[in-house]
């Protein structure tokens, strides 16, 4: 069709070349020798050598690694059950407003929800004395309610796209419920899990504007670093970080999507 | 009852039981104390308001409501400038978004099927890398000796730098740029499913190809549209890197403006009052988003 049509031909190619130019130019200038990142002065792989010495960086990206991993476990369990409410449970009231509860953390902009936390945080820790200050904590919980919200819309699609029939199957052969879900029903999910979880996991990496209001003192993550050194302008070691940020992520979609193909073919080979 | 249909009602409470305490208590519980704080007065300490219900010398718990951050937001022509430079922002970045991502929603869903998800995959995938990283990204091609004016200056289109980084227009670059995932994919599952016999029977009838986009294609694609769009708005309102980044001192917006009041001016009633204005300002666009999200579950 796109011989017939030059036109949406090329609105796709430069489509696609405004959303990878600018990424194309971070990872070719991250090999620049010069500092100054627009002039190219021959290639260099020295500004990945001083990156590796720059503890500030190294200690606020393994921060923002554990903060990550954690967000992403409890966004995913707390996910995935709202996704099972959202697709499982009867049509009332209640699961309407859940259902709209859960959508407006993934438009709310982030300077409102990170006041909003701080604001109770601070409320909480007068009134019962707990989270005590702020740090990992108050940014791992902050992340997993927004995160949570993402979790559900990848898995609530999964769950409302699969065969119900297995399930029914072993409900009529006398399985219990819970039995039904751990055996059967998680492990069909469980791709729509990986995803969610990795999405929760980037999620958090990326947090500049919620980490900042519900951080305290000596809980500086990566983007809070980045951030601080790009306001004060282009440096070609957060060129580096960058395209390793990216190699990363890249390969974890790469075998998250190998995955999902995988299962999903084999799934249909069993039907 | 049986003991089996008990167990299962139990364990379905249980199930809804968490996620609802969770949001309940990190999500709706902290807009009431935005709320309160807003109507707090503002002191030098930590933390940096006064308590509403204070006790003074006589033994007596009074109720102190303080309306002066609201009555300054009114007054001060500043926070109205944010509003409205908010909602100039967010309705032209949409704007363009809608341009750009509409023609490559369309050529994604018309492309032979083996080619969609690839193509699907491409536009998601700048999404999960670091969103400070792309904007970032823009400051090193924007910049007056950066690759764009470099790359104008070799075609000879122009002969010295025009200053793009640090103006309204590279904020609209640098959202437009990072939304556009945003618009294409509710965009893409409308129009995927639209029904290819209509456009063909429409052809038969002897409609021309502009015709036909307008009287069918653009209608039934709507719903996506508005989805899409309230997904770049909504946000957008309350943007704050992209502005700071990329733009000028004449870029005011409210999220900016916030940040600045909370971080700067430690006037934490202040931010609350217009962080309070801006979730007002924001439940029309999000109705809209509830109802189009609504319609195309119903339509599955």
């Amino acid at each position: 069709m796109f011989k017939r049509s030059p036109f949406l031909f090329s609105a796709l190619v430069l489509g696609y070349a405004f959303l990878y130019g600018p990424i194309f130019s971070l990872i070719i200038y991250s090999f620049n020798e010069s500092r100054l990142v627009t002039v190219w002065a021959g290639f260099s792989t020295k500004w990945y050598g001083e990156l590796l010495h720059n503890d500030q960086i190294l200690s606020a990206a393994w921060l923002s690694i554990k903060i990550a991993a954690m967000n992403a476990s409890i966004a995913t369990l707390l996910g995935t059950l709202t996704a099972i409410v959202l697709v499982r449970f009867r049509r009332t009231k209640m699961r309407s407003a859940l259902d709209t509860l859960v959508a407006a953390p993934l438009v709310m902009p982030e300077v409102i929800i990170g006041l909003s936390l701080l604001l109770l945080f601070i409320s909480m820790e007068r009134l019962l004395g707990w989270p005590d200050g702020r740090g990992t904590t108050t940014i791992t919980i902050a992340h997993a309610t927004f995160s949570m919200a993402y979790v559900t819309v990848v898995v609530r699609s999964r769950l409302a796209h699969m065969d119900e029939s297995l399930e029914e199957a072993a409900m009529d052969l006398g399985a219990h419920p819970f039995k039904v879900f751990f055996l059967i029903t998680l492990p069909i999910i469980s791709p729509a899990l990986l995803a969610g979880w990795l999405l929760a996991f980037t999620l958090s990496m990326d947090d500049l504007i919620v980490a900042s209001f519900v951080s305290g003192p000596g809980s500086t993550t990566l983007p809070m670093v980045v951030y601080s050194s790009v306001r004060l302008g282009v440096s070609p070691e957060i060129n580096a970080l960058a395209t390793i940020m990216v190699l990363i992520v890249s390969i974890a979609v790469l075998i998250a999507g190998r995955v999902i193909y995988l299962q999903e073919k084999r799934s249909q080979e069993l039907r | 009852m049986s003991r089996l249909q008990r167990s299962i009602n139990w364990g379905r409470l249980g199930i809804a039981a968490l996620p609802w305490f969770w949001l309940g208590l990190f999500f709706v519980l902290p807009f009431l104390y935005v709320l309160k704080i807003s109507l707090a007065e503002p002191q030098l300490a930590q933390p940096p308001y006064m308590d509403l219900v204070r006790e003074f010398e006589d033994g007596i718990m009074t109720l102190v409501v303080n309306f002066g951050n609201y009555q300054l937001l009114l007054e001060d022509s500043l926070y109205i400038n944010a509003l409205m430079g908010s909602l100039k922002v967010a309705a032209v970045s949409t704007f363009f978004a809608v341009l750009i991502g509409y023609p490559m929603a369309y050529a994604i869903a018309r492309a032979p099927s083996h080619w969609r998800l690839p193509l699907l995959m491409l536009i998601i995938l700048p999404f999960w890398t670091s969103f400070l990283i792309r904007v970032y990204a823009w400051i090193g091609i924007l910049k007056n000796n950066g690759l764009l004016n470099q790359f104008l200056m070799w075609t000879g289109l122009i002969d010295a730098p025009i200053d793009i980084l640090y103006t309204q227009t590279a904020v609209y670059i640098g959202i437009v740029y990072s939304y556009l995932p945003f618009i294409v994919l509710p965009l893409y599952a409308t129009l995927v499913r639209l029904d290819q016999s209509l456009l063909e029977a429409a052809a038969d009838l002897g409609c021309p190809p502009l015709k036909q986009f307008l009287l069918i294609t653009l209608p039934l694609s709507l719903p996506g549209l508005i989805a899409g769009s309230m997904l770049v708005f909504i946000p957008v309102m309350g943007e704050f890197v992209i502005p700071d980044l990329l733009g000028g001192p004449n870029t005011l917006m409210l999220g900016k403006l916030m940040w600045t009041e909370f971080f700067a001016n430690k006037d934490w009633p202040l931010a609350s009052a217009l962080a309070a204005v801006l979730l007002v300002v924001l439940i029309i666009p999000f109705v809209l988003l509830r109802h189009m999200e609504q319609r195309s579950e119903e339509a599955e």
